[in-house]
């Protein structure tokens, strides 16, 4: 039972950085109906620059952990919603008006640019930090196995609460969330009745990079070490996470990394460590046999 | 009626070109400087103590901001300059006519060139090898444009077949002895059967959920080549994979092989021949089966199924038949190219068969103007020739690759030929389609 409870708390951690991932990607498929392949990838260089900018905090003398987290925080937030932004003003608003495949060959393009440029202008080494928020709580400690709440866990699972909290407010009640959904309904529909559809869209990107941002500093956090290469697994594993909560839904996306998060880290511990990326795949796969759209998707009508 | 003359009558001041190009430029160079302050500015490195340690390279962030700074310069001077041209027009009648002609001319001219290549560059092990491997994106790319190009199911780990294909070769190679000739459509068949296998789930999906299918399946298949250490060899692969024979004939400097039966001099480059006219033969064959197979009607149904999957379904097509078939014969092309690679290396591992391969052949079928045949041979040509040329910049290739992706994609969205041979015609009108009546697939 502590067992079972200890993975329940690594997964829900593990859940909330993929779903924070995940909403990036379900919101441009919202209003674009594009898979924007480089996300993972942007969640990458989020990772970096967190990492980047804590060395650099730490050397000016800066010693207050939540300062420099706060700090941290910001300057990853605006850096990786600038390279959401220039990515989409790049690759994507060209081929606005194209067909299905053509935008996303070019997000997967961008895909390879984003982890080569981290490949060639930071090495190719796994770079690791020491800890920074050691510590945790212990829940329970019988029969010599403890069950370890670390503060880790917590920040993790505090911010991607209070994050889509802000998330979900924005979108539902203010003048940018309205101008998304009625994107998303009607492009062109929108522009006629005066939403600056292009800025729109350009927020979204914003919006999802500095979350994937955050998620990148939270797994620099849980894991203490970014690569050039993690973007891409992480990115398929929201992905599947978005589409599994249904793509388009944002309830749905944290649903689907909270899925996908606790399907991984209980395939890990009751079975084996090495096929949990295709327990994961494998029941999406099932899933989507029985819910073509998702666990919360709606089902696309389709008009004749 | 009153205020647009009025509004006529009074144009808005223009702007000076210069002051708006220099305003760009500079957003664009500081756009730039705050993107790469942290990536370029900073430099990270674990020290010796195993301590992130961290220096700054003021030098490089310099350069390139201001290659950015030179370089938005330069895109707005020719976007000023330029604007929209449409080439054709400005061309005389007939200089059109003749580039016209030529382009029917270039099928034949380049199926020419390619048998003549071994003849040509006999020498040079290293052309026949880039020829070798550019055939078989060619093939990778046909056989991909069955599913993507006729049948409109957008397919994400095309290289799973060719992983299954590979390593039933080299399985069946290397513990029952097999030869190449009886294990390469025992390949085909079981990629096709795994075409069935992945086809079978993703009835009902469409659009992104399929993508999304297809390319969980891609990595379920490498993640078990990697973990599956008692067949498949783990990361390690399998080495010692069984060279092929000319029908029996090893190419080898005993008495019984290739040379020494024919009365010629061994050389090592004829096996590269013998596998460059192999490869050009699967290819072609793909090619053929494609064509000849678009006039049939399961070809008919495959792009029927692409324009409008409920009107086929109307007009009493069986919509499970035919993708299940789609997807069964971009497979076993795909195992057919896959025991080829196996053959040609001699060692396969998982390594080849990770998501860029699938990325870059679905990038070579985009990029060849969906469902051209003519096209996907181009772009595979382009594509595969461009990355070779980088090769002195290990480095920098993907790089270099990601980013031609990208603009090749903004500059041509349809592709690099951009219209279609019909398959239905009326007498001698043997008209093109453009690529952009054609739909691409809701599967």
């Amino acid at each position: 039972m502590d067992y079972f409870i200890q993975q329940l708390i690594n997964g829900i951690a593990l859940g909330s950085i993929y779903g924070l991932i995940a909403i990036g990607y379900t919101m441009v498929y919202g209003i674009i109906g594009m898979i924007n392949f480089a996300h993972g990838d942007v969640f990458m260089i989020g990772g970096f620059i967190a990492m980047i900018a804590f060395l650099v905090l730490v050397s000016l003398g800066l010693t207050a952990v939540p300062l420099i987290l706060f700090f941290v925080l910001l300057i990853a937030m605006a850096t990786t919603a600038l390279y959401g932004w220039t990515i989409e003003r790049i690759a994507y608003r060209p081929l606005r008006q194209s067909f299905r495949l053509a935008p996303m060959l070019s997000a997967i393009g961008m895909s390879f640019v984003l982890s080569n440029f981290a490949q060639v202008s930071q090495g190719a080494k796994v770079k690791a930090l020491p800890p920074i928020v050691p510590g945790g709580f212990t829940l329970s400690d019988r029969a010599g196995f403890a069950v370890q709440l670390s503060y880790v866990q917590i920040i993790v699972v505090v911010t991607t609460v209070v994050l889509l909290g802000i998330f979900s407010f924005l979108v539902a009640r203010t003048r940018l969330g309205r101008d998304m959904r009625a994107c998303e309904q009607d492009q062109t529909m929108a522009a006629l009745l005066g939403v600056d559809t292009d800025r729109t869209i350009s927020m979204t990107f914003v919006i999802g990079a500095a979350l994937a941002a955050v998620a990148g500093i939270m797994y620099l956090l849980y894991y203490g070490l970014v690569d050039f290469f993690m973007g891409f697994v992480a990115g398929i594993k929201a992905f599947t996470a978005a589409v599994l909560g249904g793509i388009g839904s944002l309830p749905g996306a944290m649903l689907g990394g909270l899925a996908i998060g606790l399907i991984e880290t209980f395939w890990s511990a009751y079975f084996s460590i090495q096929y949990k990326d295709v327990a994961a795949f494998s029941i999406l796969i099932v899933v989507l046999i029985f819910l073509p759209t998702g666990i919360l998707g709606r089902p696309e009508i389709e008009k004749v | 009626m009153d205020g647009g003359s009025a509004s006529a009558a009074v144009p808005p001041p223009v702007p000076s070109k210069l002051a708006f190009i220099l305003k760009k430029a500079l957003l664009s160079a500081f756009v730039a400087f705050a993107l790469f302050l942290l990536m370029i500015g900073i430099r990270t490195e674990a020290g010796p103590d195993g301590q992130l340690i961290y220096w700054t390279r003021v030098g490089e962030l310099a350069a390139i901001v201001g290659a950015v700074f030179l370089g938005s310069i330069l895109v707005e001077l020719w976007r000023a300059r330029s604007g929209r041209i449409d080439f054709s027009a400005r061309m005389p009648a007939p200089l059109l006519s003749t580039l016209l002609s030529l382009r029917r001319a270039a099928t034949p001219a380049l199926l020419g060139f390619a048998f003549l290549v071994p003849v040509i560059f006999y020498d040079q092990r290293y052309l026949l090898d880039l020829g070798i491997l550019v055939l078989t994106y060619v093939m990778l790319g046909w056989g991909l444009n069955i599913v993507v190009g006729l049948a409109g199911l957008l397919d994400l780990g095309y290289v799973a077949f060719y992983a299954v294909g590979a390593y039933s070769y080299a399985l069946l190679a290397t513990t029952f002895g097999l030869s190449f000739w009886i294990c390469l459509p025992v390949a085909g068949i079981l990629a096709a059967f795994w075409g069935v296998l992945l086809g079978f789930p993703v009835l009902r999906l469409r659009g992104d959920y399929l993508a999304i299918v297809t390319l969980a399946f891609g990595e379920i298949i490498r993640l078990v080549l990697i973990n599956w250490q008692s067949l498949t060899g783990g990361p390690n692969g399998i080495t010692g994979i069984p060279r092929p024979t000319f029908f029996g004939l090893p190419f080898t400097a005993q008495d019984d092989g290739f040379a020494a039966r024919f009365g010629l001099e061994f050389s090592a480059i004829h096996r590269i021949v013998f596998l460059y006219y192999l490869i050009l033969l699967l290819a072609l064959l793909t090619n053929w089966v494609t064509i000849r197979l678009r006039r049939l009607p399961i070809g008919r149904a495959w792009e029927a199924l692409r324009e409008d999957e409920v009107a086929c379904r109307s007009l009493g097509i069986n919509t499970t038949t035919t993708k299940l078939t789609a997807f069964a014969t971009g497979a076993m092309f795909g195992g057919f190219a896959g025991a080829f690679f196996a053959t040609r290396q001699g060692f396969i591992s998982p390594e080849s068969f990770s998501f860029v391969e699938s990325a870059f052949v679905l990038a070579i079928v985009v990029l060849g103007g969906l469902g051209s045949q003519l096209g996907v041979a181009l772009s595979a040509l382009v594509m595969i020739g461009g990355f070779e040329l980088f090769r002195g910049f290990d480095q920098y290739r993907m790089l270099v690759f990601g980013l031609a992706m990208v603009l090749l994609m903004v500059w041509r969205p349809r592709g690099l030929v951009g219209h279609r041979a019909p398959t239905l015609f009326l007498g001698d009108q043997r008209t093109t389609i453009s690529a952009s009546l054609v739909k691409e697939g809701h599967g």
